[in-house]
């Protein structure tokens, strides 16, 4: 009988006041005492509406079915065979708007909370095999067939992984010096430590999936190159990683960061540790325009860069805040300060060319827009200035021209995305494409469905060649 | 890993490597740069392909030593490793086409000045040389600039070498003896090439300067290199790094630079420390 009680279990976590100046992780996790009692919540349902929530269908309740009865390493298992980082997706994944949103008990009551309880399974795995209690995954038979991953963000490491598990001879190409493509250098080692990563990208290396950095597949080897040196398929997966401005005046000041570059100076390249050579400024006061994840990573890093005043400049309300509630939540425990209906219009900067402050306009909502949010309108004459030494913008990003402009045949929308259709197939035979570069920004469980889905239409593809 | 197979003090402050990355040679073109991390968690930098060698699979890159990184790389000898290097990146220099070109390199900027003007060369234009440097001792590449241009004038600041003056004295005198250029192409410090494009302008000469500034990826993934061309945005990684220099905004290029400045200095002064300790006890 499962425990009916409404709440789901809290995750321990560092409190707001100490995590705020530290890059340490801020949940901790569940214990294996709180996972068993969680997992006790489910109701094992005979057609759970939480696998169909589920980008990558991990079967759910059998997972939690497994920590019920005190088999973690079996819990693991069962997500293994559907995720290839599920570390990483017990920390990041939208729970909330997918599983968990279609969860039974969340009909009276909190869903079971199932993200944590992935977590929980994935950390609880990795411990054992740090141990040296746990068997590396075994590489499975070749095939002999071989297959071009470009890109290693999570479109291409599921991609990779499950291509690898069905026996294909998978080289990852990366442009950057360390796999992991957003997982490395967007999301801050404060929400997913770039250990786990590491550690997920060990368990490809394991299945035998090979890794190629420092390799720009556009500049260094084209996609047509690789097709003809013996990759029976490409899948593209380069993400969407080029920074939108806004295209107001004083953008260039110094002071002013893409949020891209701000937190790749941070989580990529070490910036935030004493002695690391790449420097990143360290700013008072920071106004961060934007309302997405992207926008609260950004700020949670300056507070921990050691910033007195931060704040979060959104021209909607806090309704339309596109991030998810939890990571809204931590930002305000911390003490980001939220600027709604606020737009800026323009960056002010000081004789020497460094910010020195942003002139922004109060906003109203009006008529709902294409998206279905209410639009925000000026509030004529409501200008006003916010003090700041630095302004980041996490406004969005486009797709990466680099591969489309370099490969004929492959047909694109006019905003830069490649065109794929449902299986991720694009418009040059052997090419198939999936997450952010073809659906433009989004999340990384998104980008792992569309990965998971081309493995599928890449093996279907060759084995029919 | 990518070895150092040859290395060369070119003069106090600059040095020559040429480095096995055969993906690379392969594809590199004047104009083009690679970034490298001299050791595991350094700093990424953007360097410009100052040569390749398809046959050998090298490339050849010359630094200036002018921060921390630059120090640790110029601290490696033949037979050390690199940790990582890629590239070509950005876009190649447009050298087909022309029936005379001036090149102007000032200082470090002549070891990528050079691959262009071979480049230009190679392409059946007429190349005129103009280099400039702050004194003898720091005269680079002279030999090899010689060897593809019909008219060569060094300039040095002090009149220790060839003529005292400017890069921009040498230009407007040979524009004014009648030399008629399609095209000026102007590498070096932003100050020379901003006097430079000021100069060409009063002619009316169609000029191209290379941008250098700081990024990250080298990609187009950080925004950081963004600059500002004929009122636009430019990333001078993807859209670069060659603009047409009657539209960038120099002022503008120039205090970017800046911004990392006193970190980047006492970066460096914290690397002639350590590495004078290691001299020391060496």
């Amino acid at each position: 009988m499962a425990d009916m009680n409404p709440k789901k279990h809290e995750m321990p976590s560092q409190e707001p006041a100490v995590r705020a100046r530290n890059f340490d992780e801020v949940a901790l996790g569940y214990t294996a005492e709180i996972a068993r009692a969680e997992a006790a919540r489910c109701l094992s349902c005979k057609n759970p509406p939480c696998v169909g929530g589920c980008p990558v269908n991990i079967n759910i309740p059998a997972f939690i079915k497994k920590l019920a009865e005190g088999d973690d390493e079996g819990a693991y298992g069962v997500i293994a065979e559907y995720s290839s980082l599920p570390a990483v997706c017990g920390r990041v994944c939208p729970q909330e708007s997918q599983c968990e949103a279609l969860c039974v008990r969340g009909k009276k009551g909190e869903p079971v909370a199932i993200g944590r309880l992935e977590r929980y399974a994935a950390d609880a795995h990795r411990e054992k095999k740090a141990r040296g209690e746990a068997e590396a995954a075994a590489a499975p038979e070749k095939n002999g067939r071989r297959v071009a991953v470009v890109g290693s963000g999570p479109a291409g490491l599921t991609c990779a992984g499950d291509l690898a598990r069905a026996g294909y001879d998978v080289t990852v190409f990366e442009a950057l010096h360390t796999p992991g493509g957003v997982l490395v250098y967007g999301i801050p080692e404060f929400r997913l430590p770039k250990a786990i990563v590491a550690e997920e990208i060990a368990g490809l290396s394991d299945l035998g999936v090979t890794f190629e950095t420092n390799t720009v597949i556009g500049r260094t080897v084209s996609v047509d190159e690789l097709l003809e040196d013996g990759y029976e398929a490409v899948f593209i997966g380069t993400g969407a990683g080029l920074p939108r401005f806004m295209g107001i005046p004083g953008e260039n000041l110094n002071g002013v960061f893409s949020a891209n570059e701000f937190l790749t100076r941070i989580n990529l390249m070490k910036a935030y540790k004493e002695g690391a050579d790449t420097p990143v400024m360290r700013p008072k006061k920071v106004a961060v325009v934007g309302g997405g994840n992207v926008a609260m990573d950004a700020a949670r890093c300056a507070l921990r860069l050691g910033a007195d005043e931060v704040s979060i400049v959104y021209r909607r309300s806090e309704t339309e805040l596109p991030a998810r509630a939890e990571e809204v939540e931590h930002a305000k425990e911390e003490g980001v300060v939220f600027r709604l209906l606020t737009n800026p219009v323009r960056i002010l900067g000081d004789g020497n060319m460094f910010v020195s402050g942003i002139e922004c306009v109060r906003m109203e909502l009006g008529e709902p827009d294409a998206s279905g949010r209410r639009r925000p309108v000026t509030v004529e004459g409501s200008e006003f200035t916010i003090d700041c030494d630095c302004v980041i913008m996490a406004i969005g990003t486009s797709p990466n021209p680099l591969i489309r402009t370099t490969t004929p045949g492959l047909d694109c929308e006019r905003w830069g995305g490649i065109r794929a259709d449902d299986a991720g197939a694009t418009s040059r035979e052997g090419v198939f494409a999936g997450g952010d570069a073809v659906t433009g920004a989004a999340t990384v469980i998104l980008a792992m469905g569309a990965g998971k889905t081309a493995a599928a239409a890449i093996d279907e593809y060759i084995k029919n060649k | 890993m990518y070895r150092i197979v040859k290395r060369k003090e070119l003069n106090p402050t600059v040095t020559l490597i040429e480095v096995d990355a055969p993906r690379v040679a392969a594809k590199a073109k004047a104009g083009q740069f690679v970034i490298l991390i001299p050791d595991e968690g350094g700093e990424r930098i953007p360097l410009t392909v100052a040569g390749c060698d398809r046959d050998r699979g090298t490339v050849t890159v010359i630094f200036q030593i002018v921060g921390a990184t630059t120090e640790k790389l110029n601290a490696k000898r033949e037979g050390d490793f690199i940790h990582d290097f890629a590239g070509p990146l950005g876009r190649p220099t447009v050298v087909e086409g022309f029936r005379r070109v001036a090149v102007i390199g000032g200082g470090v900027g002549c070891a990528i000045a050079l691959p262009v003007a071979r480049a230009l060369r190679e392409a059946g234009a007429e190349v005129h040389s103009v280099v400039g440097f702050r004194n003898r001792d720091l005269v680079i590449l002279e030999d090899e600039f010689r060897a593809v241009s019909s008219v060569m004038k060094i300039m040095t600041d002090d009149g220790s070498y060839g003529e005292k003056g400017l890069v921009t004295d040498a230009l407007r005198a040979l524009i004014e003896s009648g030399a008629e250029y399609d095209e000026v192409i102007a590498i070096g410090p932003l100050v020379m090439m901003k006097f430079v494009c000021r100069l060409t302008a009063e002619y009316g000469i169609k000029t191209v300067v290379s941008m250098n500034p700081i990024m990250i990826d080298g990609t187009g993934m950080c925004g950081g290199c963004r600059l500002t061309v004929g009122g636009e945005m430019k990333f001078a990684c993807v859209d670069g790094p060659d603009f047409d220099g009657h539209l960038v905004d120099f002022d503008e290029a120039m205090k970017r630079g800046s911004v990392y400045r006193e970190k980047e200095r006492a970066a460096h002064e914290a690397a002639c420390r350590l590495l004078r300790a290691g001299e020391n006890n060496g």
